[in-house]
């Protein structure tokens, strides 16, 4: 089976934030809630550049390893799911992420979490794949027809791709190697504990 | 010949170019064609040399997702799984262990000369309160606590997932909402209490005779000895620095960032475990570890002997105050307890 990553080349990146908003509007994530964020280095200086940036779903997620009820589990896919019945909203994962992934809707006066949400590279969650209970919590499951990540998919720069890990950097080298630059895939180090060799 | 003249002629010229071209070669490769974009660009490495985080600015309403990375969350995460269950395992089950050890060596510290049959009051119905308040709500914050910590180690294995998940979620409604009886229960101890646990020259002394725990010695003390004054400043450093670090998790972003909150966290679990192991030998000197102890608090008297053995010079400040007679007489005969 592949292993799914996402990378986003920062050289391409237009801060147009279309994956931000097809994330939200193919999910219907709550208010409040992003799964998908671009953020801008440097802004307004000479290099900057952006970065768009969700769940990396981390090779030995540190989420998962924090977790106090155990509620992570990686699908044959490498993607990072949880299950919102079991989610406690304690905050625990937020605290290890890496990459500010987990999200919490705010419940009550006292601002106190409730389940946690993030990118789920669009497969879903432990429902029956396709399910009205699957959706209502987890949002589409793309991957279980055939399709990738939305974001990547509507990329207009094709700067965010997301598949199978290989395949991507290959991609991006291919990339480099021809306009002969490039700033490397931001957050694999992290989260794969690999680069690209560019 | 005027045509080979212009050859040589053609020639020198070309050689000049061809060797002024040469020369200028290095100037010429520092100005490619193409202009590098990521001369000057930001790079992953380079900011986390200078952070060891990434920052950046978002457009979305919510900034708090301006933070790009922060690999920092895996020291936090060795903290959380590995250094605080050693922590935590060592000061709970070596207090534990020490308290069995104690028991078994010196037994329960008898009234050595018996009880009078008459008592003397020694903490109010209030001041009992306030005690069983503050100690109802660490019992229980102390189990959910340690039920984050060591429940998926320890309880999970034992239960179906959806059974600890229902138990852990209701452990974390009792940890958020008792904390606000329990900080109200350690600013009540601190200054009802305060008066009786300055620090003085009678507890140096105590002290230095071990407090009588070993032997049969027995130090005098006024109100509170020093191990309770002990107690007490534990209680109400600890106490405020738990509720100050778990109010700032509590309220995620109102007060710091996520390094604020990883922070708190340590501080938070660091000080509740041995908090924990302190309490344990608290619980231990006022049950079974000492005869006459546990009723100071359960029915707010105690018997005059066991006030005159570890508390003398209180006691001689209560029958100045009152006059001897005045204690209450109890009848001599009193059902076992
Ligand atoms: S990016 Fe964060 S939420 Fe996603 S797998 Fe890694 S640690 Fe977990
Ligand atoms: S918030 Fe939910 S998913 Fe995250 S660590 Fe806590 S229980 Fe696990």
């Amino acid at each position: 089976m592949a292993r799914m990553k996402f990378l986003c080349d920062a050289d391409r990146c237009i801060e147009c934030n279309a994956c931000v908003t097809a994330c939200k509007n193919e999910h219907e994530v709550p208010w409040g809630i992003n799964r998908r964020r671009v953020v801008t280095i440097n802004d307004g200086k000479p290099g900057e550049r952006s970065v768009s940036m969700a769940c990396m779903h981390c090779t030995d997620a540190p989420c998962a390893a924090v977790c106090p009820v155990n509620c992570f589990y990686t699908t044959e896919d490498g993607v990072v799911l949880h299950s919102k019945d079991l989610c406690i909203g304690c905050g625990y994962c937020f605290y290890a992420c890496p990459f500010g992934a987990p999200q919490y809707p705010k419940l009550g006066d006292f601002g106190s979490r409730g389940k946690m949400d993030k990118c789920t590279f669009c497969a879903g969650g432990p429902e029956v794949d396709g399910s009205k209970a699957e959706y209502e919590k987890y949002g589409a499951n793309r991957l279980a027809e055939g399709k990738l990540p939305l974001c990547a998919e509507m990329c207009s720069t094709k700067s965010l791709l997301a598949g199978d890990g290989e395949v991507i950097a290959e991609i991006y080298k291919e990339r480099v190697t021809k306009r002969g630059y490039g700033s490397g895939a931001w957050g694999w180090q992290t989260a794969y504990r690999e680069t690209i060799a560019s | 010949m005027a045509s080979f003249a212009r050859y040589v002629r053609f020639v020198a010229c070309a050689w000049t170019a061809l060797f002024i071209m040469v020369l200028a070669l290095p100037v010429s490769a520092q100005q490619p064609t193409r202009i590098d974009p990521n001369a000057s660009a930001v790079t992953e490495q380079k900011l986390f040399q200078e952070h060891n985080r990434i920052q950046g600015r978002v457009s979305i309403p919510d900034q708090r997702s301006s933070m790009l990375e922060q690999p920092a969350g895996r020291d936090w995460r060795h903290f959380r799984d590995v250094t605080l269950r050693w922590i935590g395992g060592i000061s709970i089950l070596g207090m534990l262990a020490i308290l069995i050890i104690f028991y078994l060596a010196r037994g329960m510290v008898r009234i050595e000369s018996g009880r009078s049959g008459r008592t003397i009051v020694r903490f109010s119905a209030f001041e009992r309160f306030v005690h069983w308040m503050t100690a109802t709500c660490f019992i229980i914050l102390a189990i959910s606590g340690l039920n984050i910590t060591f429940g998926r180690p320890l309880l999970l294995p034992l239960i179906n997932s959806a059974a600890f998940s229902e138990w852990s979620q209701w452990a974390k409604y009792a940890h958020n909402y008792l904390s606000f009886p329990f900080t109200l229960g350690v600013i009540l101890i601190f200054l009802m209490w305060i008066a009786g646990n300055i620090p003085n020259k009678v507890d140096v002394e105590w002290l230095k005779r071990g407090g009588g725990m070993v032997g049969h010695d027995h130090p005098p003390a006024y109100r509170f000895n020093a191990g309770q004054k002990v107690i007490y400043w534990i209680v109400v450093i600890g106490g405020g620095l738990v509720a100050a670090t778990g109010y700032q998790l509590m309220f995620p972003f109102y007060l710091t960032g996520i390094e604020g909150m990883q922070l708190a966290h340590i501080v938070h679990a660091v000080v509740a475990v041995l908090f924990v192991a302190v309490m344990l030998a608290h619980i231990y000197i006022g049950t079974i570890g000492m005869e006459g102890a546990f009723e100071a608090m359960g029915e707010g008297t105690v018997d005059l002997n066991w006030a005159k053995e570890h508390h003398s010079l209180w006691l001689d400040e209560q029958n100045a105050r009152t006059g001897v007679n005045e204690t209450r007489r109890q009848p001599s005969v009193r059902p076992a307890k």
